[in-house]
């Protein structure tokens, strides 16, 4: 059992509240998984539209004190690329970097082995931790900051282990992260056709390879929801899947729905969650339109 | 009498449960604010009255003995589940699992109830307005459904003695559910049926339902014939 959220406004209003009502939304689901938790917050973080070349904002984080500054320098160097630092809470940091992804990910593989980045993209920031969800949010403040959308995810291992870089999100490409209610029964499988087409895994975590088997097919010009087909055509198992993207917000279920799954619209946003009781705190709820998504059909929204 | 009021943002749910569980047979009481809380009204065998002010969650009314739940609201999965005796409404839509494995009692959604409505149904009776979806009635033993609305796929798939009647379309049946030729006796069923379910179920005309039950071909087990599993 875990528990997902998330939450896609479409009212730039409520912006300022997007981590205040995250974080409300991923405590309500403690009881579903509590031995680990993490979220993924999208925000215009550029004011101009990025030059080509773009700079990344990389999620970083470690289980050991590390001086972000000094490895932010090494980094540049390895690169020749100059870097900025953004704090983002206790042993974790952004680095901003418009170096190509691959060799920005080999230089911290490099100069920092302990160090896992837990997601990276232009808009996109991950924080994940090993422990209850109301202790991580208050630890990062995530109930501070503003975005136009972002998911949340408090887990109950049953495939893996309870680390940091086992719980969710899963975020293996710019901008996507997907958290995932459920267990994927054929994921080995999967996992070894993918490395076989040279995509690795960081885990043996099974939604992983779902995170990774949807952006390898999005690298290949599919779009969101030709992804998550890609899913229900090449993965085992019970799951409801929340994955989104810069622009997008997308629920799946598995074919039998084994996992439950609750969406609420209003004209000011779209939020969708394990468990109703996780939505009833939001502003307007009462005049949503609440709904459960049905067997193998893709919901997608849009921004 | 008047009713206690017990609100769920003051109160946990095995302080709620347990003051419900105290009330004399007879009495009733308001349950405020539920917002999705799980497990309220559950395990009760007081024949008391039960109004759920709101949307709540799971296993609503679940182990029931006695008591009459009503919730103005919608309701998460397993509204009722085993239930024994006494009734559960739920005035809006159920999720997953409604009434499922319950032995006696009634169940009325006046609503849509979502996938596996009925599941392992032992011995009571549900009654849906809408619609339900896939793999509803699974393995029911005994009891009976009415479904004023359409159902989904795989309806009374491995059913057993329990019947399903259903007013609107079926999307497909399950393996070893056929549909049977209505008699007069399960109009009569239908008509006590759609009056005992009340608001939500006028539409039903019980000349017109579809009766599914068991072809009872996978009662014996026969691992090298006709295999429909």
């Amino acid at each position: 059992m875990c528990g997902i959220v998330g939450l896609h406004l479409k009212n730039p209003g409520l912006q300022p509240r997007l981590g205040e009502l995250l974080t409300q939304m991923l405590e309500a689901m403690t009881t579903r998984g509590p031995d680990s938790a993490g979220i993924a917050v999208y925000a215009d973080r550029d004011p101009a539209p990025a030059p080509p070349g773009q700079e990344l904002r990389y999620s970083l984080r470690s289980d050991e004190t590390i001086d972000w500054d000094l490895l932010a320098k090494r980094i540049a160097a390895e690169t020749g690329r100059d870097l900025r630092v953004e704090p983002l809470g206790p042993d974790s940091a952004v680095f901003v970097s418009p170096a190509a992804q691959t060799s920005f990910l080999a230089a911290v593989r490099r100069a920092a082995p302990q160090v896992t980045v837990p997601g990276f993209g232009r808009s996109m920031v991950v924080v994940k931790d090993v422990g209850a969800p109301a202790a991580i949010c208050a630890r990062y403040g995530i109930g501070g900051w503003a975005g136009y959308q972002g998911i949340g995810h408090t887990r109950m291992a049953t495939e893996s282990a309870v680390t940091t870089a086992h719980s969710h999100p899963f975020a293996p490409a710019a901008d996507l992260a997907l958290v995932h209610n459920g267990s994927f029964s054929n994921y080995a499988t999967v996992r070894g056709r993918l490395a076989r087409q040279g995509i690795r895994c960081d885990t043996d975590n099974d939604s992983e390879v779902a995170a990774r088997l949807i952006a390898a097919r999005m690298a290949e010009g599919a779009d969101l929801a030709d992804g998550l087909r890609t899913v229900l055509k090449e993965m085992d198992g019970f799951f409801t899947l929340l994955v989104t993207t810069r622009t997008q917000f997308a629920v799946i279920r598995d074919s039998f729905a084994c996992k439950p799954a609750v969406i609420a619209e209003t004209p000011d946003y779209v939020a969708m969650a394990s468990e109703y009781h996780a939505l009833a705190g939001l502003p307007g709820i009462t005049g949503a339109r609440v709904f459960e998504p049905m067997p193998e059909e893709i919901h997608v929204w849009s921004r | 009498m008047e009713p206690v009021i017990l609100s769920c943002a003051e109160l946990s749910t095995r302080e709620i449960n347990a003051a419900l569980a105290a009330l004399p047979d007879g009495a009733s009481a308001r349950v405020l604010e539920p917002r999705g809380r799980h497990n309220l009204a559950v395990g009760l065998s007081n024949r008391v009255r039960i109004d759920i002010e709101g949307n709540a969650g799971y296993f609503i009314g679940g182990l029931g003995d006695g008591p009459d739940v009503v919730v103005h609201g919608f309701t998460g999965w397993s509204v009722g589940e085993n239930l024994q005796a006494g009734s559960v409404r739920v005035e809006g839509n159920a999720s997953e699992c409604a009434g499922a494995s319950s032995r006696g009692g009634t169940i009325v959604i006046e609503g849509d109830a979502s996938s596996r409505a009925g599941i392992s149904l032992k011995g009571g009776t549900i009654l849906v307005g809408g619609n339900v979806g896939h793999m509803s009635g699974f393995m029911a033993q005994a009891g009976v459904m009415l479904i004023g609305g359409d159902a989904g796929d795989a309806l009374g798939d491995s059913l057993y003695e329990a019947v399903i009647y259903v007013a609107g379309k079926i999307a497909s049946l399950g393996s070893d559910a056929r549909i049977e030729e209505l008699t007069q006796s399960d109009v009569r069923a239908v008509k006590a049926l759609a009056e005992l379910g009340g608001d939500g179920f006028g539409h039903v005309q019980p000349e017109n339902v579809t009766r599914v039950a068991s072809a009872r071909g996978l009662y014996n087990f026969d691992a090298l014939k006709d295999q429909k599993y």
